[in-house]
């Protein structure tokens, strides 16, 4: 392979990437605020606060919720044993009426909450990710149905550790 | 650098189901690297998904999602030929959009 020529191209396309990021640095937040707009909803705060709560009952009353209740109607689907942390993945199903959110929570973690979903009309109570954990933890699905907060649990071991370790 | 979401739409009897599969580091902030610097924070943390002008997802992350983060939802009201649109926003203000006709 002629490596002259490899490196002149690896120079100048890093360069052109680096002029397009700091061109898109500008206009990156307002970007996504119009997205957001055309979607037809105001761009909303990342919520730092229930993100930086560190239990259950905290993160309710910081998404603005009172205590919250436990409920059958909530259906978390994980391994029972996760053999690497960095990638567990889950699913969570609500079959209260009015269901208006879904939060998932790993109890050990630095911080609790891992993700918040509002989900509008229309759409399903279902959703499906990937989360990290740091040690063996129980994971809440926090739901928030017809205003009120409802909370299931279930265990997950971990084998191997996935927050930095 | 943002790169391009994967995004799948496909009908499931009357609902839509949209897989993603984002390409993103989501550094916790807690991470070290090989010289025991601690690496920062750096995830996504909104996520919107919209079809027809239409909100119909709205996710707020935290670091404690995976690595290159999967996502998988349904809605109703979407026919094939019409396309969902995801955008997402990271703690540095990057963004990305993609869109996909449902299949």
């Amino acid at each position: 392979m002629n490596k002259t020529r490899r490196a002149v191209l690896q120079s100048s396309s890093g360069f052109s990437v680096m002029a397009l990021a700091a061109a898109n640095g500008l206009f990156t937040s307002n970007a996504f605020a119009q997205a957001a707009a055309a979607a037809g909803k105001p761009v909303a705060e990342w919520n730092k606060a229930a993100f930086d709560t560190k239990s259950l009952q905290a993160t309710a009353t910081a998404l603005g919720g009172g205590t919250a209740v436990e409920s059958r109607d909530i259906i978390i689907s994980a391994p029972d044993i996760a053999e690497d942390g960095r990638v567990v993945p889950l699913n969570v199903t609500s079959k209260l009426a009015k269901t208006e959110a879904i939060a998932i929570l790993v109890e050990k973690n630095p911080n609790a909450l891992a993700a918040n979903f509002a989900i509008p009309e229309g759409t399903e109570p279902f959703v499906k990710t990937a989360v990290k954990m740091g040690q063996s933890s129980n994971i809440h699905a926090l739901v928030k149905a017809d205003g009120k907060y409802y909370f299931a649990t279930r265990e997950v071991k971990v084998t191997l550790g996935g927050c930095g370790g | 650098m943002a790169y391009p979401m994967k995004i799948r739409a496909s009908m499931m009897g009357d609902k839509v189901v949209v897989k993603a599969l984002i390409t993103h580091d989501m550094e916790t902030g807690l991470a070290k690297d090989s010289s025991g610097k601690t690496i920062p924070a750096w995830f996504i943390q909104q996520l919107i998904g919209s079809h027809n002008g239409k909100t119909i997802f709205n996710a707020q992350f935290g670091p404690s999602v995976s690595k290159n983060p999967s996502l998988e939802f349904r809605f109703s009201g979407g026919k094939v030929g019409e396309k969902v649109k995801l955008t997402w926003i990271d703690n540095k203000g990057e963004t990305r959009s993609d869109e996909k006709e449902i299949a």
